[in-house]
């Protein structure tokens, strides 16, 4: 298994239509195919371009504050008592997660691509702190869709969003979350696709999104894979990212994938535990399907028709995945696993407590499924977990959760 | 010859345009989609187009949404659909009948089994929105073999070379969509639209329907001198709905396509 495994060629991943084996695709209305079109061509022709890449390296280094560092979190695994973990510090980028490589790289393409008004969708509200702050520094105009019911939950991000000049549209269809988020933009893309640019904020949606979201990201296992051989003198024998939409998962894993001894684990959101259906974790209990413009695994009833999910983070908060994922489940180089609720607010206060760090409650899950597999592992050993973003956003939901209100 | 190459066959001959009525199955009951079938074929529909209702519905304005949500609120599904045309069919074999919507009902059920039920149902065409040319190669292939037509969107944005593409994969009629936006938006340039579809005439014989943002007798009349086909959604939804909120019989709501078959054949 494992020396077929070898001959993939990952980096030649997705095809020129966008498919990742069965996976991803542009299944969008005709109305967006050319500006499908006109973006992978402007992607494939800039993505080569001297001048764009020393400009997105200029802006990872200086603004966002690259590299972000790897940190041994020797406390916390000697309490474990296993393998040595390492985490991968996005939560130290500016704005706090690992959004902004993304929002970055997309928003010099819609500079280049002439395009004077940006839009994205936002769950937790990262994504759209991430467009909101890129837009104000570029002076572009910048409308975030929000699922009401995450305008709520999230009302702290609505204002940062606001501060930043950005328009905040509450969405009221549908489940009110980050899915409907996402119709709203995609609507709005087809009314005003001549001048609009949209930053999708994960590794999903059409071709060729997956692919560049994927490529903006993967620094993050660029940067870890040296910062591993520099500090430990191998390649770590795994790597941990939770998994929503999938897009720091894709770029902590993208530069290890040929590297056949690093094992790697992407963990899903299990809400209330898989087997009570309240949960977010398509790659545990989903099928494929087609939605946002791609082919993946998704929770669906059994008429097609796309499930509300759960998770106590709203960054998980979503039915589908990245196409690259469930391309790499099916050939079985990833691991898909979940974490529940209440496993990831355990892994949220024992980093907390035991290094001194607060990470998003996104993050929490790779921690805690960090937690456990270290345990099974030798103290020679060593796991990097991505630790995707800070806690700040997350404290009334974990204050709410403890019985506090301010 | 199928039903929908036959119906627009036949129109031209009597130089006239087809009128293609859009509702959305199980709004606003599962009971009242049939009825409402038969009452619009007897206002004048040459075509129905019946909206498949899905959770994620990406092209539509907010009052198809809705309807969306309210069929799905009542349990309404593909294979309860299937079964709604079969009925149909029982007192109906002469109008054709599109489904309209997303791709994922579909792939759930398989193409393959789509396909089958759908001819052995009476549908004669099926629109799916999200599956561009580019996607549609398996889809396509299932339809052929039952003889349904696979019907695409043309929009303002689609390019010569796309055209080409879609004109050679598709039958029945291709679907200008009229407007850069989502159904029931409400800015219709005829000039463009009369432009585009001399282009797209150049590349395909087929019958031209043109829907999004036709919502009167007037833009009907406008619209059926240029093109072949009229479609009409969320006038007519909306209208059902206003109905069906009044406690009225929404089978009062069709005389927006009785106007339309009135202004359209008299010009």
């Amino acid at each position: 298994m494992s020396s077929d495994k070898a001959v993939i060629d990952y980096k030649a991943m997705p095809d020129s239509d966008g498919h990742f084996g069965i996976y991803g695709g542009k299944f969008v209305s005709e109305t967006l195919m050319e500006a499908l079109t006109e973006l992978t061509e402007s992607y494939e022709k800039l993505s080569k371009d001297a001048d764009f890449q020393a400009e997105f390296d200029k802006d990872l280094a200086h603004y966002v504050g690259r590299p972000s560092p790897l940190y041994h979190a020797e406390r916390w695994s000697r309490e474990i008592g296993g393998a040595q973990i390492y985490l991968k510090r996005e939560d130290l980028n500016h704005t706090g997660a690992h959004k902004i490589n993304n929002t970055i790289g997309q928003a010099l393409l819609a500079k280049y691509s002439g395009k004077t008004r940006i839009i994205a969708e936002t769950g937790a509200g990262q994504h759209g702190v991430a467009s909101a702050t890129i837009a104000a520094r570029l002076g572009m105009e910048c409308v975030v869709y929000m699922g009401e019911e995450d305008v709520r939950r999230q009302a702290l991000n609505v204002y940062r969003m606001k501060l930043l000049g950005a328009t905040v549209v509450p969405v009221t269809s549908g489940s009110k979350t980050l899915k409907d988020a996402m119709n709203e933009a995609m609507r709005d893309w087809v009314t005003n696709v001549d001048n609009t640019f949209y930053i999708i904020g994960t590794a999903a949606g059409p071709h060729p999104y997956p692919k560049l979201v994927r490529d903006f990201q993967s620094v993050i296992g660029r940067e870890a894979r040296e910062q591993s051989l520099a500090m430990t003198g191998k390649l770590p024998d795994a790597l941990v990212a939770c998994v929503g939409g999938g897009s720091n998962a894709i770029g902590l894993f993208h530069p290890f994938l040929s590297d056949e001894s690093v094992a790697m684990y992407g963990v899903e959101a299990g809400g209330h535990g898989v087997e009570t259906g309240e949960h977010a974790a398509p790659l545990s209990a989903g099928k494929p399907g087609v939605l946002h413009g791609n082919r993946t695994y998704l929770m669906q009833d059994e008429d097609g028709q796309i499930l509300h999910t759960h998770s106590v983070s709203a960054g998980l908060d979503y039915p589908g995945v990245g196409p690259e994922h469930s391309w790499l489940k099916d050939i079985e180089r990833v691991n898909y696993v979940a974490i529940n609720d209440n496993e990831a607010l355990a892994a949220f206060h024992h980093l907390t407590r035991i290094e001194g760090i607060m990470p998003a409650l996104e993050s929490s899950h790779a921690l805690a499924y960090g937690e456990k597999l270290a345990k099974t592992l030798s103290p020679e050993q060593t796991i990097i977990v991505n630790l995707s973003g800070r806690g700040d956003k997350d404290i009334h939901t974990v204050a709410e959760l403890d019985g506090i209100s301010f | 010859m199928s039903r929908i190459a036959g119906c627009f066959e036949a129109l031209q001959q009597q130089g006239r345009k087809a009128l293609i009525p859009y509702i959305v199955a199980g709004d606003p009951s599962q009971e009242l989609t049939v009825p409402l079938m038969h009452k619009l074929v007897e206002q004048g529909a040459d075509i129905l187009e019946i909206g498949v209702p899905f959770s994620d519905p990406m092209a539509e304005g907010p009052v198809i949404q809705l309807a969306h949500e309210r069929a799905l609120a009542n349990r309404t599904g593909l294979r309860g659909i299937l079964a709604m045309v079969k009925t149909f069919r029982e007192t109906n074999s002469s109008t054709p009948v599109m489904l309209m919507g997303y791709a994922n009902p579909i792939e759930y059920m398989g193409y393959q089994a789509f396909a089958a039920a759908a001819h052995e149902a009476g549908v004669d065409g099926v629109l799916t929105v999200d599956i561009p040319p580019e996607e549609a190669l398996a889809l396509n292939t299932e339809l052929k073999k039952f003889e349904i037509d696979n019907i695409f969107l043309i929009a303002p944005t689609t390019d010569e070379a796309r055209i080409k593409q879609i004109a050679a994969l598709a039958t029945g009629f291709v679907y200008f969509v009229s407007l850069k936006g989502v159904t029931g938006a409400g800015h219709l340039d005829t000039a463009m639209v009369e432009q585009k579809l001399n282009q797209i005439k150049t590349h395909t014989s087929l019958p031209i329907g043109v829907g999004f943002g036709i919502k009167d007798a007037d833009t009907a009349v406008t619209i059926s001198r240029l093109a072949e086909g009229v479609v009409v959604g969320s006038a007519l939804v909306d209208a059902i709905f206003q109905r069906s909120q009044q406690g009225d019989d929404v089978n009062a709501a069709t005389q927006l396509i009785a106007d339309m078959r009135v202004a359209m054949d008299a010009v």
